[in-house]
């Protein structure tokens, strides 16, 4: 008898195939010193370690926010399982009490009272206009919340000693449980700066111990306009972020990388006929080819509304849609790129050579030039990411971005700018999701530029 | 040079004939006449004839490529792909879907966007230049460093968080200036001069950043070396060498976005409450008015295209060694 009944939206199924990619990437890469040369200089670098543990959170809590499934909601009458339709992801389940403690509206950050008045009946029958005890946050607190600035700081810290105590038990692990490695690591006295890594772990660690451990009792980010938790939604909004910015790779990686080297390679008439293609699209600004199409598709999703089972799956596939979109408006840059190296290499000895022995153009095209223009479509990859992140906040406010019913930064700080202009400020949905994408942003910005500086053999040979 | 514009000019036609097939594509093959109808008059329950009426008011009634009742050349002239499309070839943008001129609209609705881009561009490209050329010029030190570290730290700021922070900061606690809104003549200062400080701010981070990378590119060449062997100082090497040849690249980025500054920009103006076409197509998206997004996407592939032409003959202007063929 099962628990719960999995489910695959069409966006988790690319992300698991993005994830095998990967993982197949990494094992063709072991097995190639020279494709492992710029991957040690990635690892060389502060900054790269740093900026690639960062990611690594965020992707550890996107990937359990991709694992959908239906919940167990009773038996029938025959004892088989009846699933609920809700489709909740095992971050959902995780995180718990955080996604289903909701207030009746806003609330400051530790706040244990609402944020607006309301008639609270009294003891004696009449009522009185004041703010009302959260139902959840600081409940555990008594009446007049003693201590409460000492319960925090407590918890906090427990919280922060928990997180560093997971922190020592996997890095310990990581050493083959060898204490003496892992001082020699905690010191940077090996062959890469790991320390770094290590150390920016430890601070992510406590931090999330922290953050969960203080989360079971209070909003601390309080909640928004409908009650809900903001944390939990900036946590949840991480999915929308890393789908954005990498499946809209995906997607257009395999048009942009075959018509780029073929535009290249053959030249002549399939070369005009892809110039022309992406000078097409490219002289459409591409806030206006997105608005167009995006609007394109609110019309055909309102008149075809049978067609989905559920909003999950609804919006989910509007996220795809996006990314689609996203996709056609950003692979001409990649395809002019592949194009320019795919003509330089044509000419080079020994593609040549390789010509005059008789090989197809397929075969040259895949093991002679596919190959050395791979580390343009990594830098390419890499570098597109933060941009793509930051797009789909600007989006989600023209409201033609992301479904409203999808978590996302774009999304909440559309909900809460309005609320700019009440009195006092409801700051903290909009500083909770900047401070989010900040984060992701710069991360990825970081370590795109080591990425490019290990790739790119132009800047390689400067120094 | 006569001849190379033209001939430019006309290889310019099929790209827009390819804009104007995609556009065509996306608004009336995708979606028929009759699912925008239904949008707009709401909800399935729309009877046949309120959707004919709505189609008669707007002028989607036609056939879509071909009508056969018509005759002559009225065959193809009196078509939605004529009548909606190919006018767009003439600047003839035809009625907004809530009945305005379009053509009118945006001659309007051009200056207030260009009041507000034009600054924003001149302001944040002197800005830009002289903290590049300071980076450029203590490089390697730790002023360099921390430079690039704050400009790599403000590249990954949401352009929404200078916007709103902006604002809040300005507008509401210092009170200083209008938070938005516009004014016709002079007085419109008031209210160009927050969203110009906040579109240059915004722009710091990736434009030093640039101009530091194009910088240092020149800073590596053999005509530097020789300047500073002759015994050159280093402003003088960096003023007069540097920023000199530099300019080539500059230029060229500047002069593909002028024309379309004329568009403004999306987020700015909607915040700002200012009347240009950015705001005018934000609304139009808003109000889902297709003729009017229709006619922005050709506009924007025309200035596009009109900027790629502008570029290809400041190079002649700014680098002799370039010659147009």
């Amino acid at each position: 008898m099962m628990h719960f009944q999995p489910v695959i939206l069409w966006t988790d199924a690319l992300i698991y195939l993005l994830l095998l990619l990967t993982l197949g990437f990494i094992w063709y890469t072991r097995r190639h010193e020279h494709l492992m040369q710029p991957w040690k200089r990635v690892a060389r670098s502060r900054t790269g370690q740093a900026a690639m543990v960062v990611l690594l959170f965020y992707v550890i809590v996107g990937l359990l926010d991709t694992l959908h499934f239906h919940p167990k909601s009773g038996d029938d009458a025959q004892g088989g399982t009846i699933y609920s339709t809700e489709v909740l992801s095992l971050f959902d389940q995780i995180a718990g009490s955080l996604r289903t403690q909701r207030e009746k509206t806003y609330s400051a950050p530790f706040a244990l009272h609402l944020f607006s008045k309301e008639n609270i009946e009294q003891p004696d029958g009449g009522t009185r206009r004041d703010f009302p005890r959260l139902k959840y946050g600081g409940a555990h607190l008594n009446a007049s919340a003693d201590g409460r600035f000492w319960d925090i700081s407590v918890k906090a810290a427990t919280g922060a000693l928990q997180g560093a105590v997971v922190w020592l038990l996997v890095l310990l692990l990581l050493c083959r449980l060898d204490p003496r490695r892992l001082v020699r690591l905690l010191r940077g006295e090996l062959e890469n700066p790991w320390h770094v890594g290590a150390w920016t772990a430890l601070l992510l660690m406590m931090l999330v111990g922290g953050s969960w451990e203080l989360s079971a009792y209070y909003h601390i980010l309080g909640t928004d306009k409908v009650g809900e938790d903001v944390f939990f939604q900036s946590l949840k909004s991480i999915r929308t972020g890393l789908v954005i910015g990498t499946l809209t790779t995906l997607v257009m990686l395999p048009a942009a990388i075959l018509l780029g080297i073929m535009a290249g390679y053959f030249r002549g008439w399939i070369d005009d006929v892809i110039q022309y293609l992406y000078t097409t699209l490219n002289s459409i600004p591409g806030v206006l080819l997105i608005a167009a199409a995006v609007l394109m598709m609110q019309i055909y999703m309102s008149n075809h509304a049978d067609d989905f089972n559920s909003l999950t799956e609804r919006a989910d596939l509007r996220l795809l849609f996006l990314c689609l979109i996203l996709g056609v408006t950003s692979w001409t840059g990649l395809c002019r790129l592949l194009r320019g190296e795919a003509l330089k290499l044509r000419e080079l000895e020994y593609v040549q050579a390789a010509r005059a022995f008789g090989v197809g153009n397929f075969r040259i095209l895949v093991r002679h030039v596919l190959p050395n223009v791979m580390h343009i479509v990594l830098i390419s990859i890499v570098l597109d990411f933060s941009g793509l992140v930051l797009a789909e906040a600007v989006l989600s406010y023209i409201s033609i971005g992301v479904d409203p019913a999808t978590n996302s930064w774009g999304n909440m700080i559309n909900g809460a700018r309005l609320e700019l202009a009440r009195e006092p400020v409801v700051w903290w949905s909009l500083l909770a999701a900047f401070a989010f994408m900040f984060t992701l942003v710069l991360a990825a910005n970081l370590f795109s530029d080591v990425v490019r500086d290990a790739f790119d053999p132009r800047l390689r040979q400067q120094r | 040079m006569t001849a190379y514009i033209i001939r430019r000019l006309l290889y310019a036609l099929p790209i827009l004939i390819g804009v104007n097939a995609l556009t065509f594509v996306l608004f009336f093959v995708v979606n028929s006449p009759d699912d925008m109808a239904r949008m707009h008059l709401g909800g399935k329950r729309v009877t046949d004839d309120a959707i004919l009426s709505w189609k008669q008011e707007h002028g989607y009634e036609k056939p879509l490529l071909i009508n056969t009742q018509a005759s002559g050349s009225a065959v193809f002239t009196d078509t939605i792909l004529f009548e909606k499309s190919l006018r767009l070839f003439l600047f003839d943008f035809g009625q907004s879907d809530s009945g305005r001129d379009i053509g009118h609209d945006i001659s309007q609705r051009m200056w207030p966007s260009l009041a507000i881009a034009v600054p924003t561009l001149l302001v944040g490209l002197a800005v830009n230049i002289t903290f590049a050329l300071l980076l450029a010029f203590f490089r390697a030190t730790y002023l360099d460093f921390w430079g690039v570290v704050i400009c790599v730290a403000m590249m990954s700021i949401s352009g929404l968080f200078y916007i709103i922070g902006g604002q809040f900061l300005v507008g509401k606690l210092l009170n200083l200036v209008p938070i938005s809104g516009y004014d016709t003549g002079v007085h419109a200062w008031k209210f160009m001069i927050l969203p110009v400080i906040v579109g240059v701010i915004g722009g710091i981070g990736a434009g030093t950043r640039w101009y530091r990378t194009l910088f240092l590119e020149e800073i590596h060449r053999d005509y530097v070396r020789s300047a500073r062997a002759k015994g050159l100082s280093e402003q003088g090497v960096l003023f007069r060498h540097v920023l000199r040849n530099a300019l080539i690249p500059i230029l060229t980025g500047v002069v593909v976005v002028l024309p379309l500054l004329f568009i403004g920009s999306l987020l700015t103006e909607s915040f700002f409450g200012i009347p240009g076409l950015g705001s005018y197509t934000i609304d139009a998206i808003n109000r889902q008015d297709f003729a009017i997004v229709r006619a922005m996407v050709f506009l924007g592939a025309v200035l596009y295209i009109v900027g790629l032409l502008l570029t290809d003959i400041s190079y002649t202007i700014a680098d002799p060694r370039v010659r147009l063929e």
